[in-house]
């Protein structure tokens, strides 16, 4: 028999005891031991300790199936593991096995997840393409030259590869959603405080979220809905209750507003994205929702907003790297020597990354960057509560190209921060966002964007599964096993 | 604005975040650097004199909480994670740090 391959049939399989968990997690292992040389996803596979942690599931009473029994996941590389290396992509981590697990681990342990591996990532989740990665980048299973995307580059190729039905990633600015575009899955990036950063090695602290990739709306209900919920060893965790996403599927979108910032989308927009857009949209107001033009007069400042905010939180969360605590060190006759030479091991990205935080928040600098870009902040934020006010949902492509090729944008540090053009703006407003497929451009996916009211992630799930139904995306060719 | 950094510049932001550039990193950073801050000088055409106060993170919810102790790592544990650290005194241990 074939094996349930989406994360509800395995499930629902090894709850009616059709299929073990062990079977289930050595179909997820061989399938990444056979796509994983030419793709990459993943940093560390761990199948000592996921074949022992389906044996286990299987020796449980059946009686009370959790929600993701047997279900096989993959964790972005900066999701702190205790059993498992977490090195964010950084030489300065290599080896590094945490202490303690991060909550999202926790919650998945108790909903009878089996954890199969930690996936590929630009360095500290700084980059758009996992090239940034100190372990060499990912590739698109779409057309292994190019990138699928970053920062959680790994976790999106896992996915659309079909080597796991589900795994989770990390967001700054786009860093779930522009991959899950460009690699032809769907991807969400909770509110602020949906899911406890609990274990997340931290990047932009006002900025930083979990959130999950899955191969359909359905599956990724079942997987939000565990992940999802207050956790009081991060502060700033959202105590709103968390409703039964799966519940909200209700396939129906009559009457959904649904608002398009047009002046936003008049540049760099590829004529093959703005067509699958364009049907995308179409497709929305076939299901009965009421497309209408609205205006998001700041949205455009996001990446230079963002670019400030993100890299002024990037290099102080990153002076925690010193060589003292954990991680490595490099030799030195003395202290001030071992930081320097330590945090030369930083990649050339995190480096520019911090150069710029720590000049915008000197002296003399901290008013007309820091303070300025938090200011335009605050109106992207007020943009989007006047959008919500006459719309449920904004549109816009997830990302203005299809997947690009390996190295074309290293060389130009803004080429490649303007992958998110259309992502940035979700994590500056706080506001959950998706990305789903909606079709393909010159044989690669595209991905629709739909942004929702704070904890509204419901209406995203609901839409994302009606697209889901009348758009039906083909499989990768040269990635998928 | 700073509307150029110069190799001096570089230095001066690398000393404050305690990185060893190469100089061929130097070069590279003071072009990369300059065309950053002067993409993302953007934001100076924005009129914000209706925002008072830079407003804090995103996320409405109070964050405060009762200061009560709770679990925490050992210290054994902690330590096991450092590059160099002496078990028996409970230490971190690092290069010198005064004198020659």
């Amino acid at each position: 028999m074939s094996l349930p391959r989406t994360a509800c049939e395995i499930r629902a399989a090894v709850a009616g005891r059709e299929v073990s968990a062990v079977e289930v997690c050595r179909d997820a292992l061989d399938r990444i031991a056979r796509a994983d040389p030419k793709l990459h996803a993943f940093l560390h596979v761990d199948e000592r300790g996921a074949l022992a942690r389906a044996a286990q599931l299987d020796r449980q009473p059946p009686a009370a199936a959790p929600p993701l029994l047997g279900v096989p996941v993959a964790l972005k590389d900066n999701i702190c593991t205790a059993s498992m290396p977490t090195t964010a992509g950084s030489r300065l981590l290599e080896e590094y096995v945490p202490p303690y697990s991060a909550a999202v681990v926790e919650r998945l342990a108790q909903a009878g997840a089996v954890i199969v591996g930690k996936t590929n990532c630009d360095e500290f989740a700084m980059g758009s393409s996992t090239e940034h990665s100190a372990f060499g980048p990912s590739r698109n299973p779409w057309d292994l030259d190019r990138i699928p995307g970053g920062s959680s580059g790994g976790s999106a190729v896992a996915v659309a590869a079909g080597m796991v039905p589900l795994s989770l990633g990390s967001e700054t600015g786009g860093s779930i959603r522009q991959p899950a575009a460009l690699c032809g899955v769907t991807g969400l990036k909770p509110t602020y405080g949906r899911v406890s950063r609990y274990g997340l090695i931290a990047f932009g602290s006002s900025l930083d979220q979990i959130g999950p990739f899955a191969g359909s709306a359905r599956d990724m209900a079942a997987l939000f809905g565990v992940i999802a919920g207050r956790d009081a060893r991060d502060a700033t965790s959202a105590p709103d209750a968390v409703p039964d996403y799966t519940a909200g599927l209700t396939g129906d979108i009559g009457g959904l507003r649904v608002g398009v910032p047009r002046a936003l989308l008049d540049e760099g927009v590829e004529p093959g994205v703005a067509a699958a857009f364009a049907a995308a949209l179409r497709e929305l107001a076939q299901a009965g929702a009421v497309v209408t033009d609205i205006d998001l007069p700041h949205a455009s400042l996001a990446i230079p907003v963002y670019y400030l905010v993100a890299n002024a939180e990037a290099s102080s969360n990153l002076a925690r790297y010193d060589g003292v605590r954990y991680g490595t060190r490099a030799d030195a006759s003395s202290l001030t020597e071992m930081y320097y030479r330590t945090r030369a091991r930083f990649g050339a990205e995190v480096k520019r990354r911090i150069m710029i935080g720590t000049f915008v928040l000197s002296a003399g600098y901290y008013d007309a960057y820091y303070v300025k870009a938090q200011q335009v902040r605050a109106l992207i934020r007020k943009d989007y509560d006047a959008a919500f006010a006459n719309v449920d949902v904004v549109a816009v492509p997830t990302s203005p190209t299809v997947a690009f090729r390996l190295g074309a944008r290293t060389a130009d540090p803004i080429q490649m921060y303007l992958s998110d053009v259309f992502t940035a703006a979700a994590n500056l407003a706080g506001v959950p966002a998706i990305s789903v497929p909606c079709g393909l451009s010159e044989g690669l996916p595209v991905g629709l964007q739909l942004t929702a009211r704070p904890f509204d992630e419901a209406t995203l799930l609901r839409a994302a599964d009606v697209m889901e139904r009348r758009i039906v995306m083909p499989r990768p060719d040269a990635g998928s096993i | 604005m700073a509307d150029t950094l110069t190799r001096a510049d570089v230095e001066r932001i690398a000393t404050l975040a305690r990185l060893e550039l190469t100089p061929d990193e130097v070069t590279l950073f003071a072009g990369q650097l300059t065309a950053i801050l002067a993409y993302a000088d953007q934001v100076q055409q924005v009129d914000t004199s209706a925002i008072e106060v830079a407003p804090a993170a995103a996320a409405g919810h109070p964050a405060a909480r009762d200061d009560e102790p709770a679990p925490c790592l050992d210290r054994d544990t902690v330590l096991s994670q450092a590059p160099s650290a002496d078990r028996t005194a409970g230490l971190f241990t690092v290069p010198r740090v005064l004198g020659s």
